[in-house]
């Protein structure tokens, strides 16, 4: 990602969307009477008028990679990695369930199997790496960082070095970067960087921003819809969440990510304040506990969340977030 | 309910679903002028483009009655259907049609395999270059609907529901909530639409996962 340049800087297109998101979108959608969903929840819906949006994600970030066409995936022994490898991005459920522990799937958080810049797309990792993270403190290589997704994000079990399911994630990324140098600032890598909010990011805002955007897909418990059996719209806080331990964690990556990706469909449609305190929001809420778990919540936030992007072992809402005890032990899911 | 005028349309298979229906509800009095169009066991009218309103979320038929009622969604036919009815017919109505069991409507006309293709990849994939998801992110897999907000897109005719499509981009449908399918909509071609259309009218799930009977709830 460009980290030099401005994001208004970048072209014309963009003065067109920020005009669209400058407008107090709220305002603009006077939210019509509560309707009672048939989970029970209440949920308030904004009128019609349709919120401006970008097509997608790579609006901001300035990418000009284009990834292969999947119908181009070769016929052959390498190509059936690939194929497995964006197997697993799409249904991590069912072709890596010994890993997983919540009913995500990587795509949830990497749009279109990995390869949309400005939703941390493979290509733009897989260039980017060996590289040194403050996470763990060391060089990490791709296949580590792969490791750091099994157990965080999908709070499951990291897959040995040299398995099948690494193998595969790896043939799928390199064959996603096919023609783009190895280089850690390419443009569309990660969620494209935004301006501190102009206000500190808050809860009640938030919640308010959460019933008006985002409640009718991930509900108002924030647990997602399932239709048989089968998760539609993903969680985004408890027990089938991501962990205290995951990037989506952190303020800023979640606003990041909102911004240039929620509501699905509408990049860019919110506020970058809006995607601050929605953020916030939904990270003041309890989900699994952090597996690095150093036997209380305060020794814990001081070896890894002491900073001003994690809620983990303060108190929102009047509750001691991330004071579940030790995390529960690892069950793999079924397929 | 004042008397409405019925079209002189044939009462295709009236007597088809009579056995089911009587097996959930004994169907309203203002359901008599529906079925003229919509059939008798709310399987809807393929060959009139006539949707099928069988197993469609109860909230989002009363939703689309107030629509057509206010003009916020046009047509000729429905808008006149739409205005006499009150607030409790509408909710009659609509928990009524909720209820029946889901019909099918007729198999689609053989379509080119590249535009089948085409649609598919829509349908599970979307073309996010474009900024089209997938229809099944939002409709759920196999598009059986995630009730109450969104309703099924399987079940309905190629025409019915590139006709929406169409009115989307046009202004003559509104009121999706927060504009979610306007976004949509509004991004794809033609040809697109075409596709999409004919690859979910040649669909056929299992009864037993449409409308109605999808289970839903938060994540497990
Ligand atoms: C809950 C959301 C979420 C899920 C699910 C998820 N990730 Fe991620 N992923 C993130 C976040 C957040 C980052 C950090 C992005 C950044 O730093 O800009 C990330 C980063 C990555 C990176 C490094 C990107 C870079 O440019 O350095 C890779 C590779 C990756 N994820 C792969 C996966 C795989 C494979 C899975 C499934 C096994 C997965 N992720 C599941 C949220 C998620
Ligand atoms: C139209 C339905 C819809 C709306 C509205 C919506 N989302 Fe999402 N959201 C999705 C879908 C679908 C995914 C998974 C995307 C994928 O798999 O490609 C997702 C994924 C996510 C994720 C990452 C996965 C996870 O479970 O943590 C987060 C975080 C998220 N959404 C937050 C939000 C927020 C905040 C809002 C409101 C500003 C919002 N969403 C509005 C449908 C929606
Ligand atoms: C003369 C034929 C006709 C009659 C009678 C009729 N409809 Fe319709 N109905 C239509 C047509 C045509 C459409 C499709 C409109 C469009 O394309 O927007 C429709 C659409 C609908 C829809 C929207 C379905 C969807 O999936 O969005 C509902 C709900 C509906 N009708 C309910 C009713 C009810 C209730 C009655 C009786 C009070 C009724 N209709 C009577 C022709 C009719
Ligand atoms: C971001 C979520 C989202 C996505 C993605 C999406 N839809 Fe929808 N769709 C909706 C919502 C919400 C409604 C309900 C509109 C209303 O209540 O008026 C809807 C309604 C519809 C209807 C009207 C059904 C009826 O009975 O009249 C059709 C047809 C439809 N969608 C087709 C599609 C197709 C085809 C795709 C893929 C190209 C698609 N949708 C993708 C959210 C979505």
């Amino acid at each position: 990602m460009n980290r030099v340049k401005p994001y208004f800087l970048l072209n014309p297109l963009v003065y067109a969307v920020l005009l669209g998101v400058s407008a107090p979108i709220l305002a603009a959608e006077a939210p019509s009477a509560p309707h009672a969903a048939h989970d029970g929840a209440a949920v308030t819906l904004p009128s019609a008028t349709p919120a401006k949006s970008a097509p997608n994600a790579a609006l901001l970030t300035g990418a000009t990679f284009t990834p292969p066409d999947p119908a181009s995936i070769p016929n052959d022994e390498f190509g059936k990695a690939v194929q497995l490898g964006r197997n697993i991005m799409y249904e991590t459920q069912k072709y890596a369930p010994q890993y997983v522990g919540n009913s995500l799937n990587c795509v949830n958080c990497h749009t279109d199997g990995g390869a949309m810049a400005g939703s941390a797309p493979l290509w733009g990792a897989w260039v980017s790496y060996p590289a040194y993270r403050s996470k763990n403190h060391k060089v990490n290589t791709y296949e580590e960082r792969l490791q750091g997704c099994f157990r965080f994000s999908m709070n499951g079990k990291a897959p040995a070095l040299g398995s099948d399911v690494l193998v595969a994630l790896q043939a799928y990324s390199y064959w996603l970067a096919k023609g783009l140098p190895v280089d850690e600032k390419v443009a569309g890598r990660g969620y494209p960087d935004m301006p501190e909010p102009a206000k500190a990011p808050d809860f009640v805002r938030g919640k308010a921003v959460y019933e008006a955007n985002c409640a009718i897909c991930h509900a108002a418990n924030g647990a997602g819809r399932v239709v048989n059996n089968e998760v539609v719209f993903p969680p985004l806080w408890g027990a089938q969440s991501f962990n205290w331990g995951a990037g989506m964690g952190s303020i800023k990556n979640a606003a990041k990510f909102i911004y240039a990706n929620m509501p699905y469909g509408q990049s860019y449609s919110l506020t970058p304040q809006q995607a601050w305190d929605v953020a916030y929001y939904m990270n003041g809420q309890e989900r699994p506990q952090d597996p690095r778990y150093e036997g209380s919540v305060a020794a814990t936030r001081a070896k890894y969340h002491d900073n001003k992007n994690s809620l983990y072992g303060t108190t929102v809402n009047g509750v001691l977030l991330g004071d579940t005890g030790v995390p529960k032990p690892f069950k793999g899911n079924k397929s | 309910m004042r008397p409405m005028s019925i079209l002189p349309i044939p009462l295709l298979g009236a007597g088809l679903l009579f056995a089911s229906i009587l097996a959930h509800a004994a169907p309203p009095p203002e359901a008599a002028s529906c079925a003229a169009c919509h059939g008798a066991g709310g399987q809807g009218l393929p060959a009139a483009n006539y949707p099928r309103l069988a197993g469609l979320p109860a909230q989002y038929i009363a939703e689309q009655l107030k629509y057509f009622a206010e003009g916020t969604r046009q047509n000729a036919i429905m808008v006149g259907m739409a205005k006499p009815l009150t607030p409790a017919q509408i909710t009659l109505l609509a928990d009524y049609y909720a209820s029946l069991p889901v019909a099918m409507p007729a198999a689609a006309a053989s379509v080119a395999p590249d535009l089948l293709a085409r649609g598919q990849q829509l349908a599970e994939f979307g073309d996010w270059k474009a900024g089209i998801p997938a229809c099944f992110r939002c409709h759920a897999a196999g598009g059986v609907g995630v009730p109450p907000y969104f309703p099924p897109i399987v079940g309905q005719s190629a025409k019915y529901l590139a006709d929406q499509m169409t009115a989307w981009q046009s202004g003559a449908r509104k009121g999706d909530p927060q504009g979610l399918m306007h976004s949509v909509a509004s991004r794809m071609t033609s040809t697109d639409t075409q596709a999409v259309a004919a690859y979910l009218a040649a669909l056929k799930p299992a009864a037993a996962v449409l409308g109605n009977a999808a289970q839903t709830g938060g994540a497990k």
